[in-house]
């Protein structure tokens, strides 16, 4: 199967990649979600700290 | 004349958990304060049925006046009216007594608070859902339904009614604690009562067409049976949570 | 010697650690399999008689929608386990579970619709199955949307942990719609008693992707699970010396 055949996805592709996009694009952005939330916690947690250090 | 809402004083003697007053008793007392309180405010208790009759009005408005294309509208049309007054209703039933301290006094009386909450879900049923019921064959009928189907039309929005209650109940014991929950209510009770919704409308299109329509009661009936044993369970642990 | 284990995974600190360390290896795994699993989906596997290339969406909207199933279930087990036991961690896991389940659902639907325009000839069928699936959406967001309008944490994660028990109902709803009703959708081809009904060329890349969402589930929720815990936590004595090594 040649790679225009791939990408053609027999007709289909308009269906076919699009939701391959989509479905990468959720792991993605779960992923991306996930490492920010604890990244701000962390933060959070290193700001609290540094309060409490402070006073 | 005074519209006093405490009533606790003088139910509160006979309504504390003793041998004396069973669950039952203490869940007929609810009811009674629940009806007496709302009849002392008949504009507040028409309000959702006015709402209904105003919402079922705007359909034939807005998408057309013709009779025939209306009939096949109908039963959604009602159903869907039904279900945004009954929710509409869940406000003042819950929040009220969420305010001025009457559930707190309910969850502290040592009484079942399941068998409370019933009680009040079932209030909530004879103020909304019954005369809900009772409206809807006209709101039907002037959407051009068959008037033989008027049985059918009661009786499915009587049996799902009792189960909107009951989710109802739910989704406003969850809401308790939340300022302005009006919206969050509605987003949290409308899914939960799709499949009534879709049964229920189910049932009523197929008694506006003349066809048996036993199929979908008894699945509505269904959902609100056991509706009736799980709803106050849920509706109980919820509103203890938020009294916390 | 069971329950001291059990004991120590209600511990933050201890959970924090371990989820630390669990994640590579839970990760890292499924993106391997991930790669493998789609390429074998892509490439390797024949296409269909009836749908020729076009059912090679099921690679991706089939392990969404057992995403979506599995991370419901799981919010609701731990909301269960947090209510009954009084375990602040398991209600932090419920918490981490929302917005991943969320997102494959409606991962789910759109490829769902993607793969129903050209096959039955419509983005949209109002059938058990769609709609039990789109009321599975409402659910996770309406999870989201009562636990930030509560402001006490825990007062948020019980009243939120009883919502995802009454809800937990449309689970087995949505496995079993297409056997209960006449729906548009099709019937199970994978979780049959009499074996799966697809040749094996077909089967191994779902199956590899299956395992694969699996287990990204499990690596994206113990991430999410240590945001929790820390922010939590976040006056804890351990938390400080977590956060200043």
């Amino acid at each position: 199967m040649s790679v225009s055949e791939f990408f053609a996805m027999g007709g289909y592709a308009r269906y076919v990649w699009p939701s391959y996009a989509l479905v990468l694009g959720a792991i993605v952005l779960n992923i991306v979600w996930a490492r920010r939330a604890l990244k701000r916690a962390r933060l959070e947690a290193l700001r609290r700290v540094a309060m409490k250090d402070a006073t | 004349m005074t519209v006093t809402r405490n009533e606790t004083v003088d139910t509160a003697t006979t309504f504390n958990a003793s041998a004396a007053t069973p669950a039952l008793a203490a869940a007929r007392l609810v009811l009674a304060r629940d009806l007496r309180l709302a009849f002392r405010r008949p504009g507040e208790m028409l309000q959702p049925l006015v709402f209904f009759a105003i919402v079922t009005t705007l359909f034939p408005l807005a998408i057309t006046p013709e009779l025939s294309q209306l009939r096949v509208v109908a039963p959604g049309v009602v159903w869907v009216s039904a279900l945004l007054s009954s929710l509409l209703a869940l406000e003042f039933l819950y929040r009220e007594d969420a305010h001025d301290g009457t559930l707190e006094q309910y969850a502290l009386s040592g009484q079942s608070l399941t068998w409370l909450l019933f009680a009040k879900t079932a209030s909530h049923w004879l103020l909304t859902g019954l005369p809900l019921a009772v409206m809807a064959p006209i709101a039907a009928l002037a959407l051009g339904v068959p008037v033989a189907s008027v049985t059918g039309i009661v009786g499915s929005v009587a049996v799902g009614s009792i189960a909107l209650s009951l989710i109802g109940a739910i989704g406003a014991s969850l809401t308790l604690g939340v300022r302005r929950s009006g919206v969050l209510l509605s987003i949290l009770t409308l899914p939960l009562a799709i499949p009534v919704l879709i049964f229920g409308a189910s049932a009523t299109s197929r008694a506006i067409a003349g066809e048996d329509y036993s199929a979908p009661l008894y699945l509505v009936g269904a959902i609100a049976v056991l509706g009736i044993t799980l709803a106050p369970l849920a509706a109980a642990a919820a509103v203890r949570i938020s009294l916390e | 010697m069971a329950w001291t284990w059990f004991h120590r995974l209600g511990s933050p600190p201890y959970i924090y650690s371990l989820a630390a360390r669990l994640t590579p290896w839970f990760a890292w795994p499924a993106a391997l399999l991930t790669v493998a699993g789609l390429y074998g989906g892509l490439v390797l596997a024949p296409p269909d008689y009836q749908q020729g290339d076009g059912y090679r969406i099921i690679y991706v909207h089939v392990p969404s929608a057992w995403m979506s199933l599995m991370v419901y279930t799981t919010m609701a087990v731990s909301a269960a386990v947090g209510l009954i036991w009084r375990i602040k961690v398991a209600h932090a896991v419920a918490a981490s579970c929302a917005a991943i389940g969320a997102s494959f659902t409606f991962a789910a639907l759109a490829t769902g619709s993607l793969w129903g325009a050209p096959m039955w000839g419509t983005y949209w069928e109002w059938d058990p199955r769609l709609v039990s699936e789109l009321i599975l959406l409402f659910l996770f967001l309406g999870y989201m949307g009562l636990r930030s309008a509560i402001d006490d944490v825990q007062r948020a994660d019980r009243v939120s942990a009883v919502l995802a028990i009454v809800g937990v109902i449309n689970v087995p709803i949505i496995h079993f719609s297409v056997e209960w009703w006449n729906s548009l959708h099709q019937t199970s081809s994978v979780f049959k008693r009499a074996g799966p009904a697809m040749p094996p060329s077909m089967l191994i890349p779902l199956l590899t992707m299956f395992l694969a969402f699996t287990l990204m589930f499990v690596a994206l929720l113990l991430t999410r699970l240590r945001a929790e815990v820390l922010s939590r936590e976040r006056s804890a004595a351990w938390v400080r010396d977590v956060v200043s090594a």
